[in-house]
C-alpha cells in the first residue's frame, strides 16, 4: 500500500505531463490547467500522508523497484527513499508547486502555448520529486539533470525572443559545468565505496576510520560542492540565475527561487557525512557562501528590473544557506530553505501580479503608487518583504538569525559579511517596495487607466504564501526547535544541539534587527523622503555603474572563457577540419576520376561485353592450366 | 564400346570438340545477328557435350553420359526461354541486330 502510494506520489506529475503534452492542445486551456494542478495536488496529499507516517513511526520508508546496474562489486538499485529530509522537501516542493500551478492558470491564460507550459511545469515537478526521493546518488542525478532540462525549456519558453533563448542556453551550459563536478564526485564515491546508496554509504563511511586519511574523500566532497554551485547559483557559476528571469514569472517563482535552486543544499545535506569528513571543503563552502551573499546583495542594490532584484536576492539568500552548510549547521540551512521558499515564492508571484497588472512592464522606474490599485498584492508582498528583511517575528527573522548565530560562533569575519548582506537585503527589498507601491505612478496614462488587482486565482496563492511566510518561523524557534528535533535521526551529530539562549544570542538578535531597520530606514529616506527615482541607464555613474553592470562578471567570463573557446573552435575549424575534409574529399575525387575513365567501357555494346567476357575466361583458363 | 575409340582415337574427339567450341566463340564474337549468336552458343554447348561423352567412354564410366542427358534437357529449356526473349526483342525493335540493344548504356 505504501509502496503504491509512493509510486503515485512520483508518477502523478508525470501523468499530468503526458496528458498535457499529447492531449493538451485538444483538451483546451481550462482542462490543461486543472489537470496540471490536480496532478501536483495528488503528490502533495501523498507527501502529507508520508509525513504523518514518518511523524508517527519515525522510520524511513524505502521502495526498491528493481536492480538497475549490476557489476561485479558495484550494484545500484532503482530505489526511492522517503525519510525525514526527503518528505520535508517533497512537502514544500509539491505544496508550493500546487499553488504556483494554480497561479499559472490565470497568469498564462492568454498564452497560445499554455498546454506546453503546464506540461513542462509538471515534468519539472516529476524530476524534482525524483531528485528528492531517490534512494541513491544516481537517481538523484537523473532528477538533477531532468530539472536542468525543464529549467532550460521554461526559461526559453517564449522562444521567439532570441535573448530568452540565449538565457536558456546560458543556464543549461553553466549547469553542465557544475554537473560535471557532481558526476566526478559520484565516480569517486563509487570507486571508494562500491556503492552510491545513501544508507550504505553512510554506514561505510562511519564504520571505516581509515577513510579520514584518504585525500580522495575531500576531492569527492569538493566535486559534489561544485555540482551544488552550478545548480544553486553560487560563485563562480551564479550568473545564469539572474538571466533565467527571462522565463515566465511562475517559473521564476517555482524553479529559480523556491525549489530547483535549493537542490544543491538538499544534496549537501544528504551527503553531510561526506562533507563532515572534509573540514577544508566546509571552509570553502562557508567562504563561497558568504562571498556570494554579499556580492549578489550588492548587485541587487541598484538593479531596476523588479525580477532582477529578486533574482539577485535569491542568489544572496542561497549564499547565506551555504554559509550555514559550511559550518555543518545543516538543519539551519534547511530551515532557511523552507522559509525562503515561502517568502521568495510569494515575492516572485507578487511581482508577477504587478507585471500582469502593468501588461508586461518590469522596470521599476515606470511603476510606483500601485498600493491603492493592488492592495492584496501589496500587503502580501509587504509581509514577505518584512520576512526576508528579518523583522521580528516573521519567518525570515528566525532562519536568518540562526544562520548568523552559527556564523558568529564559527567565524566572526563571515558573520560580519553575512550581516552586511542582510542589511543590504533589507535595503534593496524596501527599495523595491517603495519604488513599486509608493509615490506616484510613473508609467503611461494608458497603463494607469488599466490598473487593476489581479484575479483571485492569482491572489489566493499569494495570500496563502504570505501567511506561511509570516508564521513559517514557528517550525524552528530557537531553544525549542521542532525542525532540529525532526531532522535529528538523520543528522545525528549532536554537536549542533540547539543554541541555548544566552545573552550573546539576544544581543545578536538585537543587532540583526537593528541592521534590518537601518537598511529599511536608508531606503525610506532615499526613496520616500527624498522621492528619488533611479536614474536612466546612461546616467548611472561611479560605483553604482559597476554594480549595475554586475561587476562586469559576465564580460569577464566572456573574455576569459567564452572567447578563447570560440577562438579555439575557429582554429580547429579553419585548420584541422579543413585538413581532414580535404583528405576525405581527396578519396572522393580519386574515385570520381577513375569512374570518369571507366565510364567509356560500359558503352552498352553487347559485342564488346562478350569479347571482354571471353577474354577474361580465357585468361583465367590460361592462368589455371598453362602457367 | 572401347572399339569405337580403337577405330578413331580419343584425340580426334578432343580436336573436333575444340574446333566446334572455337567456331562457337567466334560466331558469338563476330556475328551481330542474335539468332546466329544463339546458334553459336548451342554449338559450344554441344562441343562440351561431345567431350563429356568421349571421356565417359574412355574412362568406361556412365556418369558423363548421364550428365549429358541432363545438360541437353536444360539446354532445351534454355532455348525455349532464349527464343522467347528474341521474339519479344524483335517485336519491340523490328530487328534482332544486337548493336541496336544499347539501352543499358550508362
Amino acid at each position: 500500500m505504501e509502496k503504491n502510494l509512493a509510486l503515485v506520489l512520483l508518477l502523478a506529475p508525470l501523468c499530468g505531463f503526458l496528458f498535457n503534452v499529447f492531449l493538451g492542445k485538444k483538451a483546451g486551456k481550462g482542462i490543461v490547467g486543472i489537470v496540471g494542478t490536480l496532478s501536483i495536488l495528488v503528490s502533495f496529499v501523498a507527501s502529507m500522508y508520508f509525513f504523518s507516517l514518518i511523524q508517527s513511526t519515525g522510520k524511513p520508508f524505502q521502495v526498491d523497484l528493481f536492480k538497475w546496474i549490476t557489476l561485479e562489486k558495484f550494484n545500484v538499485n532503482f530505489s526511492f527513499l522517503l525519510d525525514q529530509l526527503s518528505v520535508l522537501w517533497l512537502m514544500f516542493v509539491t505544496g508550493i508547486g500546487t499553488l504556483i500551478h494554480m497561479y499559472s492558470i490565470s497568469y498564462m491564460h492568454d498564452d497560445e502555448n499554455m498546454h506546453k507550459f503546464f506540461a513542462y511545469l509538471n515534468l519539472f515537478v516529476f524530476f524534482m520529486i525524483t531528485l528528492v526521493m531517490g534512494g541513491n546518488l544516481l537517481i538523484l542525478f537523473i532528477g538533477w539533470e531532468g530539472v536542468g532540462l525543464c529549467s532550460y525549456l521554461l526559461i526559453g519558453f517564449w522562444y521567439k525572443n532570441q535573448d530568452y533563448n540565449d538565457a536558456a542556453k546560458k543556464a543549461f551550459i553553466m549547469n553542465r559545468v557544475g554537473d560535471l563536478g557532481l558526476l566526478i564526485g559520484l565516480f569517486i564515491l563509487g570507486y571508494l565505496f562500491n556503492t552510491l546508496d545513501y544508507a550504505t554509504l553512510k554506514t561505510a563511511i562511519l564504520s571505516n576510520s581509515d577513510i579520514l586519511s584518504n585525500p580522495l574523500v575531500g576531492i569527492a566532497a569538493l566535486c559534489l560542492f561544485i555540482g551544488a554551485t552550478g545548480k544553486s547559483a553560487q560563485i563562480p557559476l551564479y550568473t545564469w540565475l539572474p538571466d533565467a528571469m527571462a522565463g515566465p514569472t511562475p517559473v521564476s517563482a517555482l524553479i529559480h527561487a523556491a525549489t530547483m535552486v535549493t537542490a544543491g543544499i538538499f544534496m549537501v545535506t544528504r551527503m553531510h557525512f561526506v562533507f563532515d569528513l572534509a573540514p577544508y571543503v566546509q571552509d570553502v563552502i562557508a567562504v563561497i557562501g558568504a562571498a556570494t551573499a554579499i556580492l549578489a546583495a550588492s548587485i541587487g542594490l541598484v538593479q531596476n528590473d523588479i525580477k532582477k532584484v529578486l533574482a539577485y536576492s535569491t542568489v544572496s539568500q542561497l549564499g547565506l544557506m551555504f554559509l550555514a552548510l559550511g559550518f555543518g549547521a545543516y538543519e539551519v540551512a534547511v530551515f532557511h530553505v523552507i522559509t525562503h521558499a515561502f517568502f521568495k515564492a510569494c515575492l516572485f508571484l507578487g511581482s508577477g501580479s504587478v507585471i500582469h497588472g502593468l501588461h508586461g512592464e518590469q522596470d521599476m522606474r515606470n511603476m510606483g503608487g500601485l498600493r491603492k490599485a493592488m492592495p492584496i498584492t501589496f500587503w502580501t508582498m509587504m509581509i514577505s518583504t518584512l520576512a526576508i528583511s528579518g523583522i521580528f517575528p516573521l519567518s525570515g527573522f528566525w532562519s536568518k538569525d540562526e544562520i548568523l548565530m552559527t556564523a558568529f560562533h564559527g567565524n566572526i569575519v563571515l558573520w560580519v559579511v553575512g550581516s552586511i548582506a542582510s542589511i543590504m537585503t533589507a535595503f534593496y527589498m524596501f527599495r523595491l517596495m517603495y519604488l513599486t507601491f509608493f509615490g506616484e505612478f510613473r508609467g503611461t496614462e494608458e497603463q494607469k487607466h488599466h490598473l487593476h488587482e489581479s484575479p483571485s486565482l492569482i491572489t489566493i496563492p499569494l495570500i496563502i504564501l504570505a501567511i506561511l511566510a509570516a508564521i513559517g518561523g514557528l517550525i524552528s524557534l530557537p531553544g525549542n526547535s521542532w525542525l532540529n528535533h525532526y531532522l535529528a535521526p538523520l543528522l545525528s551529530k549532536g554537536e549542533h544541539a540547539a543554541h541555548h539562549l544566552g545573552t550573546t544570542e539576544y544581543v545578536l538578535m538585537a543587532v540583526a534587527t537593528v541592521g534590518a531597520l537601518l537598511g529599511i530606514g536608508l531606503a525610506y529616506s532615499k526613496y520616500i523622503k527624498n522621492g528619488e527615482v533611479p536614474p536612466q541607464d546612461s546616467e548611472i555613474k561611479g560605483i553604482a555603474k559597476t554594480l549595475y553592470n554586475k561587476y562586469y562578471v559576465d564580460e569577464a567570463y566572456e573574455t576569459l572563457f567564452v572567447n578563447p573557446i570560440y577562438r579555439l573552435s575557429h582554429f580547429f575549424r579553419n585548420y584541422f577540419e579543413v585538413f581532414f575534409s580535404e583528405v576525405v574529399f581527396a578519396f572522393g575525387k580519386i574515385a570520381n576520376a577513375i569512374a570518369i575513365q571507366g565510364k567509356s567501357i560500359q558503352n552498352g555494346n553487347i559485342g564488346l561485353y562478350l569479347f571482354a567476357f571471353v577474354l577474361g575466361v580465357s585468361s583465367i583458363l590460361i592462368y589455371l592450366f598453362l602457367v | 564400346m572401347q572399339n569405337i575409340l580403337q577405330q578413331i582415337g580419343i584425340e580426334n574427339y578432343i580436336y573436333l570438340s575444340v574446333i566446334l567450341f572455337c567456331i562457337g566463340i567466334f560466331g558469338v564474337l563476330y556475328r551481330r545477328n542474335a539468332i546466329i549468336m544463339f546458334m553459336s552458343i548451342e554449338i559450344m554447348l554441344n562441343a562440351v557435350n561431345l567431350l563429356f561423352v568421349a571421356f565417359s567412354t574412355f574412362h568406361q564410366d556412365a556418369q558423363g553420359q548421364v550428365f549429358v542427358f541432363f545438360s541437353m534437357a536444360v539446354a532445351a529449356a534454355e532455348v525455349a526461354v532464349g527464343l522467347a526473349i528474341l521474339v519479344s526483342i524483335f517485336r519491340n525493335l523490328s530487328s534482332i541486330d544486337i548493336d541496336n540493344l544499347k539501352n543499358l548504356k550508362g
